[in-house]
């Protein structure tokens, strides 16, 4: 299956990844190959076979409703670039 | 042409826990910026979300209530998108296997009569945290508390047709979540928030017109204003030749119309994939049978109680209904009183409601309490007060100054009963007022109201109403 120039210029804005024009053909060929790769699973017949959601065949444990958790705000901030008032300060987004 | 206004609406509403949907922090409201977010929060590397029990509890709860399906096994996805409150770069939600579906609520039409709405889907979620832009130059500052804040996304079909029946419906929704106790409602904190998905299409058209959806509708009236602006924006497209974009937007309070977000337009690809950090929900039958064996008598049984049981109208049923503490005030000074509930509806729906409407209270902050009314509508009944006397009562009662016994006692308001004092009176204005007489024997009955109000002026309002005019059509006659 051969990608589009375009489904790789969307994808990578959608993963916020710098990729200039020059580089996409080299893209579009090699994810077009991972995804050959991977399409020849459409051959099995899966038809009456529950899609997986995990691996491990469990059910998920519930915790109870319970705060556990203490104010350690100094010490996460510590490793943010920029703070401000207790806030995590980013550049300006507005609608 | 004639078009045809169709509505889904989105409702988020944030369940009533006391931690997160996935960590142990804090959920309370206003606490300072990025105290309440813990690692798992922060979405640091190497943590590991862990559900909340009581999240699939009060999920499971609000199912029930809509007579909907719950999913014996339900699976939690991964929403991936970038912005700066979600730290992540992805929101956990639910996609294909959501906790409940196939449900619907009943909402009455303005004209007359009722409508089923259908609701697709009720899913769990985390909520993002907040973009602070004042007090920022050239900044925004960002405060993660409300992150990981769970929130049960309720989906209906497009199965409204004008604003107001979306606003119902929105109204309808948060009567039933505060009913239900699993969200408190609190729209200026955010609790409760909705989206609207806007289409037109020319009437008697089946097939739905490309939609808009609208955000931020965080109260019942924008919900309403916002809907209509956009329902007249897209007819000016359709009849001016154009074609409605299928687009997010952004309704603007202050200017009462709706604008483009940009952000999202190419951004609504949000390549969901279940997340591997956490396995299926299973929930068995013995589960949903605990969880609805402590279901509450819910707001539509219950109006439909009052006018059965009580022989109340309709309008006073909705306004003691509209949440579980007010019907629940009114259903123990309805008790206290025994046999006159119309009276207790009255003195609720009008006196206390008004009262609590000027301070702006909720009923459970009321200054008087159920028993407290219910003394002072016995003494109406037992005629200690008339009903004008009682207001006089009832807000001095409001005001701190005691019991309605203490109120009637210490300022002398006992109604007079005794026939002789009040016919002392009677005399009195009579003999005073003359040319009244004359008018009255002339034919012209209303001058009785003028008597009335000359003896109940004398008497501060104490003589007992019904014997002051027996005692005046007897003289006058």
């Amino acid at each position: 299956m051969a990608l589009s120039d375009d489904e790789i210029k969307h994808v990578a804005k959608l993963a916020r990844l710098a990729v200039s024009d020059a580089e996409v053909p080299d893209y579009v060929g090699k994810l077009s190959r991972i995804i050959d790769l991977v399409q020849q699973l459409d051959a099995v017949d899966t038809s009456g076979v529950t899609p997986m959601a995990h691996p491990l065949e469990m059910a998920q444990r519930l915790r109870a409703d319970d705060v556990t958790e203490e104010n350690c705000r100094d010490a996460y901030q510590a490793s943010a670039p920029d703070v401000v008032d207790g806030l995590y300060r980013v550049p300006r987004v507005i609608e | 042409m004639a078009w045809e206004t169709v509505v889904g609406l989105e409702i988020h509403a944030q369940l009533a826990t006391q931690s997160k949907i996935f960590s142990g922090s804090s959920t309370a409201f206003g606490a300072a910026p990025n105290s309440q977010a813990s690692l798992i929060d922060l979405g640091f590397p190497g943590v590991l979300p862990v559900l909340n029990g009581e999240v699939v509890r009060l999920a499971v709860r609000f199912g029930l209530a809509i007579g909907a399906t719950i999913a014996s096994r339900s699976v939690f996805a991964r929403k991936n998108y970038f912005y700066p409150d979600l730290p992540k770069g992805y929101q956990i939600s639910q996609y294909e296997l959501p906790i409940v579906h196939t449900g619907s609520v009943e909402i009455p039409l303005a004209e007359g009569g009722s409508k089923t709405v259908r609701i697709t889907r009720a899913h769990l979620e985390e909520d993002a945290g907040k973009s602070l832009h004042e007090n920022l130059t050239d900044a925004t500052g960002i405060d993660l508390n409300r992150a990981g804040t769970p929130l049960l996304e309720i989906v209906s079909e497009p199965d409204l047709r004008s604003a107001a029946e979306a606003a119902t419906y929105m109204r309808e929704i948060h009567q039933l979540v505060r009913y239900l106790g699993i969200c408190d409602g609190n729209m200026q904190e955010g609790s409760f928030r909705c989206d609207a998905n806007v289409s037109i299409r020319p009437t008697g058209e089946d097939k739905l017109g490309t939609r808009a959806e609208l955000k931020n509708l965080n109260s019942f009236r924008f919900i309403e204003k916002a809907i209509n602006y956009e329902v007249e924006r897209q007819i000016d497209i359709l009849e001016g030749g154009g074609q409605v974009v299928q687009e997010t937007r952004l309704y603007d309070a202050d200017r009462d119309e709706t604008r483009p977000m940009r952000s999202k337009e190419e951004a609504n690809d949000y390549r969901y994939f279940p997340d591997p950090d956490l396995l299926p929900v299973e929930i068995d039958d013995s589960f949903i049978n605990q969880v609805r064996a402590d279901l509450p008598e819910l707001p539509a049984a219950k109006r439909k109680r009052f006018i059965d049981e009580f022989g109340l109208r309709a309008d006073d049923v909705a306004a003691l209904t509209a949440s579980r503490a007010m019907a629940d005030y009114f259903e123990s000074v309805a008790q206290a009183v025994g046999n006159d509930p119309k009276l207790a509806a009255n003195w609720v729906v009008g006196e206390l409601a008004a009262a609590l409407n000027r301070d702006d209270l909720e009923i459970e902050a009321s200054r008087v309490a159920p028993d407290a009314l219910a003394q002072l509508l016995q003494r109406i009944q037992d005629g200690t007060v008339s009903g004008k006397i009682a207001k006089e009562v009832f807000e001095a009662m409001w005001a701190g100054e005691g019991s309605a016994d203490d109120i009637i006692d210490k300022q002398g308001l006992k109604q007079i009963t005794d026939t002789g004092a009040i016919e002392k009176v009677v005399d009195e204005i009579l003999a005073n007022n003359a040319a009244q007489v004359q008018q009255y024997r002339d034919g012209n009955q209303k001058v009785l109201g003028f008597f009335v109000g000359q003896v109940m002026k004398a008497t501060q309002g104490k003589a007992n109403p019904q014997q002051v005019n027996e005692l005046l059509r007897k003289k006058l006659s």
